[in-house]
């Protein structure tokens, strides 16, 4: 059998942070991924990473402290206020840190990293490489674990988590070349595998992201938390949805109506384009929905008033992808735009060390809900989340395996993952096997068509019964699928139609925590309960799953410095 | 504004690749016809046959907006990314029929996929890293911007192997370092914030490594990126040249200068 101190899951800047920490700590490290990866989702992300440097002339007194007041206000006071504070108190460190590995970050005239405004953001404090960030970050990350030699079992997909008295031992994962399931165990696990946008339609992710680890961690009987929490972030190319980075407003871009209207001074007069995520979303969606959108439903993204030496040094990808995609060079014309799904707030449920209920299971990243987010996460937080907490689930994980809990693992694991390999066996072989009459992938569209509809940018309790019941009536259908492809090697039909049953739990984690949220914060807006009630809401939901779904169970913010108030922009 | 507004056919043909070399004797290519979809692009064509057609196709996909470098295949005798080459593009490019075939001269493990081991061995071994020679600063390094864009065009690189594929050096000389590794030694030495571009010199001032380069230009031609590797690859020579007629000893240090 397999076995390492430390297993990562996920080649992503969490994923591959943790890793780094947990080999610098002195333990032995694999990582684990569905991709190659550099292939993973973080390098799609395009903005940019905050953190108060104060490079800006107009930001020589932001601090840490100003960084988390916007992240909390930002979250509509759902985020939890000591971690928000670990989170912007860490950020400057982090990312000196990736710029001291390598990381190409643009930079100020004086040779700093550069710095951008970003939504919700009372300075510019959005560091960036153009408007390929994530790119950079990711590669630097990579770059970093070439150099310590860490081994990478590439193209290989978790099916299960192998879990036994409340203790992690390892994983089965399917790999994709054999199509052989291995046992792998480990001291600890950490997950840092991503978000579940394609759970939606008009998702702005990779097609990878499906939300398979939140799944596995979910049916090992982890607690999700959050879940009702989906970003829509506002310009995602009309089409195809591929993001628009928010940096094209940072840089100065506008949004209009079809009216040629600046819409955006009726919804959030100050801030205007740079008003937070889930205002400016329903802003372009209200445009939209009155009839001041253009023909198909979608509003402009306007650069040509930036001129095209400011479009090509510092939004030269979102250039190339307008113009591969729809024709349209933004130099010249604006761009189509509407909001698409991007990010997910929730996720496994854990604390600012990445740990959860289960000892030496740990998850960082996308995947996670610490919380720092809430209910609104800030664009330019998602990557520092990955390196400052991916980071400290690395750290906490190393420490957890030279103790005795990874002692406990170790001399477990082998009798645990036999257990456990033969309940995923039955499984994953029902699926190569399934002969059904229900198409998956028509399940899958179904999913998605649902939940962008009833679980969406606006709710309300009619469309998340049908939801609820379209989530549940596909949990019926499942074991009637059929696939077509029964060889084992590189089969693509089986290893996603394994994760469609998990797609399908997070959707109604999802719908079931928006049904039960009376109220509207942040990204959840519920059109008949229009105002946030902090009397009955100011919590965080917890789901843990049972055969009859999701259990929801409620746990208090934590508040330290910020009252929550009336959230205006 | 866009490619789509044009009179398009009801369906496209797709002529695709298939190997399993554990299963198959030899190679052949299965056809199938794909309804038209405004703004369909030829990865978008496969999972039409994934999900309706034939659930045995197997290819790489994570990003579809040209960004991962996962889906590079040689599409229509060109190595483009599967997912931002529009099969609209291809008609007006003169095309008929859309034909897609792996990465040529990469190992097949089945239909699309192909092995990159030695394309991630030949990176590995240019140790693509930073290497400072001093305790970093409390901050950042600073680095003007215009220090920055001698690397802006490198570090635009996804890592794809389209360039690898494409090389007749890679293809016949088995040691080869290919253009992606020598470009990435460049992107480094290049770099102002590093300090070992002498020894990276060493490393590839040799017939595995630049001098191995004879500007086909073939590399430059498939980058989906538009990185112009030759270029990079000149200044390694020009520069290597430099450091043997000083009598560089860094240069003569090489890889082991730069073990982890």
């Amino acid at each position: 059998m397999i076995y390492h101190e430390v297993l990562v899951v996920g080649g992503g800047l969490a994923g591959l942070r943790a890793a780094i920490e947990a080999h610098d700590a002195g333990c032995e490290v694999a990582v684990l991924s569905r991709v190659h990866p550099v292939r993973s989702h973080s390098v799609a992300a395009q903005g940019g990473v905050n953190a108060a440097l104060g490079n800006h002339p107009d930001a020589s007194d932001d601090n840490p402290e100003r960084h988390a007041f916007d992240t909390v206000k930002g979250s509509d006071y759902l985020a939890d206020q000591d971690a928000v504070e670990i989170l912007t108190g860490e950020a400057p460190g982090r990312i000196y840190e990736m710029e001291h590995w390598g990381c190409p970050f643009s930079r100020t005239s004086d040779g700093k990293i550069a710095q951008r405004p970003f939504g919700g953001a009372g300075y510019p404090r959005c560091c960036y490489a153009a408007d390929k960030t994530g790119h950079a970050l990711l590669h630097t990350m990579f770059e970093q674990t070439l150099k310590r030699g860490l081994r990478i079992y590439e193209e290989w997909q978790v099916v299960s988590l192998a879990v036994a008295d409340g203790r992690c031992h390892g994983v089965i994962a399917l790999d994709m070349r054999t199509g052989k399931l291995e046992a792998v165990g480990a001291g600890a696990v950490v997950f840092g595998t991503g978000g579940a946008g394609r759970i939606y339609a008009r998702s702005t992710n990779n097609i990878i992201n499906t939300g398979s680890g939140m799944a596995i961690a979910y049916m090992a009987g982890v607690p999700l938390k959050d879940m009702e929490f989906i970003q829509f972030h506002p310009t995602s190319l009309f089409g195809n949805n591929v993001l628009m980075t928010e940096g094209a407003r940072g840089e100065g871009g506008y949004l209009r109506n079809a009216l040629g209207e600046r819409f955006m001074e009726k919804y959030a007069p100050k801030a205007m384009e740079l008003g937070p995520r889930d205002i400016v979303a329903r802003a372009i969606q209200t445009e939209i929905n009155e009839g001041r959108g253009f023909p198909g439903g979608y509003v402009q993204l306007d650069l040509t008033h930036l001129g095209a030496e400011k479009i090509l040094e510092r939004l030269p990808a979102i250039r190339d992808i307008a113009i591969n995609f729809t024709g349209v060079d933004p130099i010249k014309e604006p761009i189509p735009i509407q909001p698409g799904q991007h990010y997910f707030m929730g996720g496994i449920d854990t604390d600012a060390d990445g740990v959860t209920e289960v000892a030496g299971f740990y998850a960082a990243g996308e995947c996670s809900c610490v919380s720092v987010h809430g209910a609104n996460r800030l664009g330019g937080n998602s990557l520092l989340e990955t390196i400052v907490f991916g980071r400290r689930a690395g750290l906490h994980a190393s420490t957890y395996v030279k103790g005795e809990g990874g002692a406990r693992a170790k001399a477990g694991s082998e009798k645990v993952l036999a257990k456990v390999m033969a309940d995923t066996e039955k499984r994953v072989i029902w699926v190569l096997e399934a002969d059904g009459p229900e198409d998956p992938a028509g399940l899958r569209d179904e999913l998605r068509e649902s939940m962008f509809r009833n679980v969406g940018l606006f709710r309300e309790e009619k469309g998340m019964l049908e939801g609820l019941d379209k989530v549940r009536e596909l949990r019926g259908r499942y074991p009637r699928i059929g696939i077509r492809n029964r060889g084992r090697r590189y089969n693509l039909d089986w290893a996603r139609n394994l994760e469609l049953e998990g797609m399908i739990l997070v959707a109604e984690a999802i719908a079931a925590g928006a049904l039960a949220r009376k109220e509207s914060r942040g990204s959840h807006f519920r059109t008949d309960y229009k105002e946030r009630d902090d009397q009955n809401f100011l919590k965080h939901t917890i789901a843990r799953l049972t055969d009859d779904g999701p259990r929801l169970e409620y746990r208090p913010v934590t508040i330290t410095r910020w009252e929550p108030q009336a959230r205006t922009y | 504004m866009s490619i789509e507004m044009k009179q398009r056919p009801e369906k496209i043909r797709l002529n695709v690749y298939r190997f399993d070399p554990e299963v198959d004797k030899a190679p052949r290519i299965d056809s199938f016809d794909v309804p038209w979809v405004d703004g369909m692009t030829v990865l978008d064509t496969l999972f039409y046959v994934l999900e309706k057609r034939d659930g045995s196709l197997a290819f790489r996909y994570s990003c579809r907006e040209g960004i991962c470098g996962a889906c590079a295949m040689y599409i229509n005798g060109s190595h483009r990314l599967a997912c931002e080459t529009q099969v609209a593009r291809l008609l007006d490019e003169g095309h008929a029929e859309v034909r897609v075939m792996p990465l040529p001269h990469l190992p097949v493990i089945k239909d699309l996929v192909v092995d990159m081991t030695r394309f991630w061995e030949n990176y590995e071994a240019i140790a693509p890293w930073i290497v400072t020679r001093s305790a970093d600063p409390e901050k950042e390094h600073l680095q003007s911007p215009e220090d920055r864009k001698l690397v802006d065009e490198y570090v635009g690189c996804i890592l794809c192997g389209s360039c690898f594929s494409s090389c007749p050096s890679v293809w016949t000389g088995k040691e080869y370092l290919g253009p992606n590794a020598l470009m990435k030694t460049w992107r480094w030495v290049a770099d102002t914030r590093d300090s070992a571009a002498e020894e990276r010199l060493g490393l590839v001032g040799n017939e595995r490594g630049a001098w191995r380069c004879h500007t086909v230009f073939n590399c430059v031609e498939a980058c989906p990126k538009d990185i112009n590797q030759t270029t990079a690859i000149q200044g390694l020579k020009r520069r290597t040249v430099g450091a043997m007629l000083r009598g560089s000893k860094a240069l003569k240090a090489g890889r082991k200068a730069l073990e982890r």
